[in-house]
């Protein structure tokens, strides 16, 4: 495992050093993940909570200190807008240099996981990747250099040239491509690698969310990005761990932070692999779900949406009552396996 | 001649004039210089690349208490394995680990889940290691593990009662009428032996093979089962070699083979009680006094098999109640073993010295046979006989549809 983390280290560093990527982004991605060598995982070696979830629960913390560690509470509202200035025509271009790499990520309190992740300077590296965020309309430009050891690419969901979506060129290591194109519509998307074998380079973690904000904004909300993602650890075709933001179980041991009576906003993306499906259920309140959020007057009201791989919808409610709100997987198995959170309502 | 002869007598200096401890330390010495330079030089790392270390880890005993489930896990390979989380049929559960860090080669730990299990049901546990490897530990059957306490040490005792001692000591009583029967009477009953310790071995054999795939790879269950059977049917065959040839067909030399049968099969024995004990241990007691009975019809033969031997001659009382003993207490040691100290790897040796010993009492009962019709100047291979074997075969055949499943 230490050869493995140093290895790849190494070659981040050479691969920074072929290109023009920022190394502060480098930076960010040679951070090694504690590993079993290194610092052992949490020698406190299990607790046992009867209170939380019946005993349906990982043991241990997943490393949120150490520089470049992935905090699933940040990542929930950490938009990356990229480099904004002004076309001549008066349209606004965003910017962003994006890489692809090889890095290995915690994906529950001391299981690792080698994954393929994209990343910015600004956001840094893991899986989801950064969450690109824009305006309809603006002009987007994507400066991909593929730092990994496969081939990558990046194809994006929404309305654009199919010279652009992502299929060819396919980037060996250390080769680069812009994807350039306007946004379109406003809605919640995704990007991901569509390199075959897609179920790999996907289910290794080439994936993000992409916002495109109607013009004018939505209405001020408490707003938080959620990818439903899944890892099969054990390379067999089966998820062993099953998540929102990657680590099982993360926002059931730290409870997202809400207010009664605030408007929440939800980006929810499902980019499970291997299984057919996967839902969204949220305990004790009800939201109003817009699908794929590309539309502004149009929704339906429930507390339980299923999305095959690749749907998204935008979710808004607001909760009347201090306390604890649990949202999970509404198929047992994935909320079993840490497809499973909460929110913690407070006055 | 002379000089190649002298070359080969022993001396107390080699050829190079070295004492021999030297030149016998040599090759340790040079040995040892080998393996620091591989160490420090590391050659092989072109072929390391980035690969993951080799993770074998066996989940070797889960016991079910009130509440909980109790797992040993031990790492069998040749890396330290750090278990990282661990689930209960498909959900990640709480739990504990002793010793905590990663284990390391041939290192054990205890995890204890808290877990409403359910009686009767199937439950499967996984450990998930910190390279995301996943090993996997099943329960069959759940029903609380046994503790050593009076009562289930006298259930198991019983267990093995019902296996070993009782059908043993009811086929004996058939010793008064083998010995009405006249010669051929008598052959067809040992070949009615040989047949039934024919069934016996495959059935030994084929038990220590399937339980050693369960013992931790680093330890070899299969080569052990193998090795087993063969230093025990050696080392029976080298303690009988020791008896004159003459004194084989008396009435002591009989006896002795007798003994052997009730021994060897005393060793199958313990092999049946083990795995009975471990499998009522396991929780598949559900299976019922169904599977207990049927394996006092099916070891009833055996009985016949240790009389078999000795109808010519009058054996006391006492020992017939030594051959019962020898053939049948060993099935009450294998259920408290089996229920209490259950080991795949003790398990497969038993079971192989268990097929050994059978094979070697099959060539004793074999060379009575052969002798006799040596001795009239018949083949051995007569119809009487083989019609013999093959009843033995079909009894045994027959009578074992009651334990398999």
């Amino acid at each position: 495992m230490t050869e493995l983390t140093s290895l790849s280290r190494r070659k981040f560093l050479k691969l920074g050093a072929l290109g023009t990527l920022g190394a502060a982004g480098v930076a960010a991605l040679a951070q090694p993940h504690a590993s079993a060598t290194e610092s052992p995982p949490p020698p406190d070696a299990g607790v046992i909570d009867h209170e939380a979830h019946g005993g349906n629960l990982t043991v241990g913390d997943v490393d949120l200190t150490s520089p470049g560690a992935f905090d699933p509470l940040k990542y929930l509202a950490a938009f990356d807008y990229g480099r904004v200035s002004t076309l001549p025509g008066g349209q606004t271009l965003r910017e962003w240099d994006i890489f692809a790499a090889d890095k290995e990520i915690e994906v529950a309190p001391g299981v690792y996981f080698p994954a393929w992740v994209y990343g910015t300077e600004q956001s840094g590296a893991h899986v989801p990747g950064p969450t690109f965020r824009c305006a309809e309309g603006d002009r987007l430009r994507f400066n991909f250099l593929n730092a990994g050891a496969h081939p990558h690419t990046i194809h994006f969901h929404g309305i654009h040239p199919p010279s652009m979506d992502g299929l060819t060129p396919v980037l060996n290591r250390g080769e680069r491509f812009t994807y350039e194109f306007e946004a379109k519509p406003f809605g919640l998307h995704l990007y991901h690698c569509h390199v075959p074998p897609l179920k790999r380079h996907i289910h290794k973690g080439l994936y993000g969310t992409f916002i495109i904000d109607p013009p004018g904004g939505r209405a001020p909300a408490r707003e938080m990005v959620m990818m439903m993602n899944a890892f099969d650890t054990n390379f067999d075709g089966e998820n062993e761990i099953y998540a929102v933001n990657t680590v099982a179980f993360h926002y059931a041991k730290h409870p997202i932070p809400i207010k009664v009576g605030e408007l929440i906003r939800i980006y929810l993306v499902n980019i499970t692999e291997f299984d057919p499906v996967n839902s969204f259920h949220l305990h004790s309140a009800m939201y109003r779900l817009y699908r794929t959020g590309t539309r502004l007057d149009h929704y339906e009201h429930t507390d339980m949406v299923t999305m095959g791989q690749g749907e998204r919808h935008i979710l808004e409610f607001t909760v009347e009552y201090p306390g604890r709100y649990m949202f999970h997987a509404h198929q047992s198995e994935l909320a079993e396996l840490g497809w499973l959170g909460m929110f913690h309502a407070t006055e | 001649m002379d000089t190649t002869r002298s070359n080969i007598s022993p001396s107390t200096e080699s050829r190079f004039g070295l004492p021999v401890w030297v030149s016998a330390l040599l090759p340790f010495v040079l040995l040892a210089a080998l393996i620091a330079v591989f160490f420090n030089t590391n050659p092989l790392a072109v072929f390391s690349g980035e690969l993951p270390p080799i993770e074998s880890l066996a989940l070797e005993r889960i016991e079910l208490r009130p509440g909980q489930f109790v797992v040993t896990v031990f790492n069998s390979g040749p890396e330290p394995v750090a278990v990282s989380q661990v689930m209960v049929d498909d959900a990640f559960w709480q739990h504990l680990i002793s010793p905590s860090g990663a284990l390391p080669r041939f290192g054990r730990a205890t995890i204890t889940i808290p877990y409403n299990w359910v009686e009767s049901e199937p439950h499967v546990i996984t450990v998930i290691t910190e390279t995301g490897a996943t090993f996997i530990g099943e329960v069959a059957v759940a029903a609380e593990t046994p503790r050593p306490d009076a009562t289930q040490f006298l259930a198991y005792g019983l267990l093995g009662i019902y296996i070993g001692i009782i059908p043993v000591g009811l086929g004996l009583l058939w010793f008064p009428a083998m010995r009405r029967m006249g010669r051929k009477g008598l052959n067809f009953v040992l070949a009615l032996t040989v047949g039934l310790l024919i069934f016996l071995l495959i059935d030994t054999a084929l038990e220590a093979v399937e339980v050693a795939g369960d013992v931790a790879g680093v330890f070899q269950g299969l080569p052990v089962a193998v090795f087993a059977a063969l230093i025990a049917w050696l080392g029976i065959t080298a303690v009988s070699g020791k008896q004159p040839e003459a004194e084989r067909d008396s009435s002591g030399g009989r006896m002795r083979i007798a003994a052997l049968i009730a021994l060897s099969i005393g060793l199958h024995n313990f092999g049946e009680g083990l795995v009975v004990g471990a499998a009522f241990a396991l929780g598949e007691a559900a299976l019922g006094s169904f599977l207990v009975i049927g394996f006092t019809l099916h070891n009833v033969t055996e009985g016949i098999g240790i009389a078999a031997p000795v109808t010519k001659d009058r054996p006391s009382i006492k020992s017939f109640i030594a051959l019962a003993a020898l053939a049948g207490l060993p099935a009450v040691v294998g259920a408290w073993v089996g229920g209490f100290a259950y080991s795949p790897l003790l398990a497969t040796i038993f079971l192989g010295v268990g097929a050994g010993a059978i094979w070697q009492v099959i060539v004793e009962v074999g060379r009575l046979l052969l002798r006799d019709a040596e001795r009239r100047g018949e083949s051995a291979a007569n119809w009487l006989n083989v019609a013999g074997l093959a009843l033995g075969l079909a009894v045994m055949y027959f009578t074992a549809y009651f334990v398999k499943f």
